[in-house]
C-alpha cells in the first residue's frame, strides 16, 4: 500500500526539493530573525515578507510522541513512533523516529535526534534517527 | 445592528489578481491579509477577530499568527463575506472581539493547492504536508501526542490518566442513558488494549452515533416558556492551529487559555461560584488540560485533584457527569453533549443531577487542541 505522501506546493517546494537533496531547509525573517516553519512567503511573527532560506543543522531532540498500535497499513504492519521533535533552530515538526526499537525505553523524550531523509518516488520524507554524537 | 456603530478601516486585493500559478489558496489569503493590514497600519497582534470562507480560519490564524477571541467560517458561497460583514459587526457590538479581518483567496483559474476546509487534510494542505506522511490515523494518533510531554514535565503517570475514565465511570454508572455503565478499576483500564501509547482504549473516546440542538432567545422572552429558562452569562473561544504538532506548547492549550478567560470575564465569576464542570473528553488527558488551562487548577496539579476525589460524586467540583465522552457517548464532535448536561443540570433534571446548582461550566474543543469555546450557564436571571 502506498505511503500517503505530500503534494508541495509553490510556497513549500524549496522543502521538499531540498528534502531530495538531503537538506532540511528553514526560513528565517530578514527583519526580526525568528526561524520558522511550515514554509510560508512571510514571518509569522511579525508578517515581513523580507525571509530567506537557509539549512538547518538537522540536529534535534525528541518533545513528544506516541507509539500507534491501530492498523495503517502504508506504515507497515508493526506499531510505529508519531513524535514530534524540536529543532536545534527552534521550530519543531512532526516525524518518525527510525533506527531504534518503537518502544518507550528506546524513545526517550529530550534525546539527540538527526535527520535523515526517506526516498517515496518523487518525495523524500524527513525522517529522525536517534543521534550517536550526543551534545553535537 | 446598530447604524454607524461600525466602520471598515482597512481594504485591499492581492498583489496580483488574474493566473497566479505561484500561490496556493492559503497564500492568496495571506497576501490579501498582509496587504489590507498594510492599509489599515495594523500589525497581527492588533487583530482579535477572523472571519473566512474557503479556508480553515483556524488555518488562517495560525499561518498569519493571529491570536482570535471571535472567528467566524460561515461559508454558504460566493456571498459569504457579505454574512461575516454582518456577523463581524454583531461581534464588535457584542464585545466579542474588536477587530476584525475578513479574508478571501481562491486558486479558481490555477487549482493551486485548495481543499483546505476546517481540518483539511488533503494532500496540499499544510496538515496533508506535514504531518499525514508520518502516519497519522484520526485523532487517537493525534490528540494524544502532546500527553507525554505533559505527563513528564509534571511527572502525571498512566495510572493518573485511567484514574480519569475510572472517576467518569462512576458518574455514568448513575446515568442511564449512559453507553458504558458498569464499574472499572485502574488496572482494567491499564490492561485495555493498546490504541497509542500510552494511550489505552478505556482512556480513549468511544464512537456512537446520536445529536443533539438547542434553541436561544432573549433573555426577556425566555420567561415565557414552558422550561426553566438557562441563561448565557460569558462566552469564550479561540483557535491555536490546525497542526497538532504546531501547538506552542504541549503541556497546556493556548486556545483553552484564551477561550476560557474571556467566559469568566464576560460572567464576572470567579472559580469558586462554579457548581458544575463540562470538559469535552475525547481522551483521558483532556480534563487534565482543562482545568489547569481554565484555571480551577495549577499547572501540573489536575491529576492529583482528581485522583483526590474532587471531581467525582460527592466531590467540590462535578465534572463530566453525563459520563463524559469517555462512557456517556461520543458521536465525534461531542461539544453538543457538553451542552446538553449543563442545560440539564441547569434546569436541575440532570440523572446525576448536583443539588442546587446554579452555574455550570461547559468547555469544548475542536481538532486536536485546534479551536476551543466556553459558555457559563446560570439558572438565575
Amino acid at each position: 500500500m502506498q505511503r500517503t505522501l505530500p503534494q508541495p506546493t509553490p510556497e513549500t517546494q524549496h522543502f521538499w526539493d531540498g528534502c531530495r537533496q538531503g537538506e532540511l531547509l528553514l526560513q528565517r525573517c530578514g527583519d526580526c530573525r525568528e526561524a520558522y516553519f511550515p514554509p510560508r512567503a512571510f514571518c509569522p511573527k511579525c508578517l515581513s515578507r523580507n525571509v530567506e532560506i537557509f539549512r538547518a543543522s538537522g540536529k534535534a531532540r525528541l518533545y513528544s510522541y506516541i507509539i500507534n498500535h491501530r492498523p495503517r497499513p502504508d506504515m507497515g504492519a508493526e506499531p510505529h513512533s508519531i513524535a514530534v521533535v524540536s529543532l536545534a533552530e527552534g521550530p519543531r515538526m512532526m516525524t518518525n523516529i527510525i533506527g531504534c526499537p518503537q518502544t518507550p525505553q528506546a524513545l526517550q523524550l529530550d534525546m539527540p535526534v538527526e535527520v535523515t531523509f526517506e526516498v517515496f518516488g518523487e518525495i523524500a520524507l524527513p525522517l529522525f534517527k536517534p543521534d550517536g554524537a550526543e551534545g553535537q | 445592528m446598530k447604524p454607524a456603530s461600525i466602520a471598515v478601516v482597512g481594504a485591499a486585493e492581492t498583489t496580483r489578481l488574474g493566473k497566479i500559478p505561484d500561490m496556493s489558496v492559503i497564500g492568496l489569503h495571506a497576501d490579501a491579509a498582509l496587504n489590507t493590514l498594510a492599509d489599515a497600519g495594523l500589525k497581527a497582534s492588533d487583530i482579535d477577530g477572523l472571519a473566512t470562507a474557503g479556508e480553515s480560519p483556524v488555518a488562517l490564524a495560525h499561518y498569519l499568527g493571529i491570536t482570535p477571541t471571535w472567528v467566524d467560517g460561515t461559508q454558504v458561497g460566493g456571498c459569504s463575506f457579505m454574512l461575516h460583514v454582518r456577523h463581524a459587526a454583531a461581534a464588535i457590538n457584542e464585545g466579542l472581539c474588536s477587530t476584525v479581518l475578513i479574508t478571501h483567496g481562491e486558486s479558481g483559474r490555477s487549482r493551486v493547492g485548495g481543499g483546505g476546509g476546517f481540518g483539511g487534510r488533503g494532500g496540499s494542505s499544510l496538515m496533508g504536508q506535514f504531518e499525514a506522511p508520518y502516519g497519522v490515523t484520526g485523532a487517537p494518533s493525534m490528540f494524544t501526542i502532546p500527553a507525554l510531554r505533559y505527563m513528564k514535565t509534571h511527572g502525571v503517570t498512566e495510572e493518573d490518566l485511567a484514574w480519569v475514565a475510572v472517576i467518569q465511570r462512576e458518574w455514568a454508572a448513575k446515568n442511564p442513558r449512559a453507553s458504558f455503565r458498569d464499574p472499572i478499576t485502574v488496572d482494567d483500564v491499564l490492561s485495555s488494549d493498546m490504541i497509542a501509547w500510552p494511550f489505552r482504549k478505556l482512556m480513549c473516546c468511544l464512537v456512537t452515533d446520536g445529536g443533539g440542538a438547542l434553541i436561544l432567545t432573549s433573555g426577556e422572552r425566555a420567561k415565557d416558556f414552558p422550561r426553566k429558562p438557562v441563561y448565557v452569562l460569558g462566552t469564550g473561544e479561540s483557535v491555536e492551529t490546525p497542526m497538532v504538532s504546531q501547538m506552542e506548547d504541549f503541556t497546556t492549550s493556548r486556545a483553552f487559555r484564551v477561550s476560557g478567560q474571556k467566559a469568566f470575564a464576560e460572567a464576572g465569576i470567579n472559580h469558586s461560584e462554579v457548581d458544575h464542570l463540562m470538559i469535552y473528553d475525547a481522551f483521558a488527558h483532556l480534563p487534565l488540560y482543562g482545568l489547569e488551562d481554565l484555571g480551577f487548577c495549577k499547572p501540573g496539579e489536575a491529576a492529583g485533584f482528581i485522583r483526590e476525589r474532587n471531581t467525582a460524586p460527592g466531590g467540590k467540583l462535578p465534572l463530566n457527569t453525563n459520563g463524559g465522552g469517555l462512557s456517556y457517548m461520543h458521536s465525534g464532535m461531542y461539544g453538543m453533549y457538553a451542552l446538553q448536561e449543563s442545560v440539564r443540570q441547569m434546569r436541575g433534571v440532570a440523572p446525576a443531577q448536583v443539588p442546587g446548582a446554579k452555574i455550570a461550566v461547559s468547555h469544548g474543543v475542536g481538532g486536536m487542541f485546534a479551536a476551543s469555546g466556553t459558555i457559563i450557564f446560570g439558572n438565575e436571571a
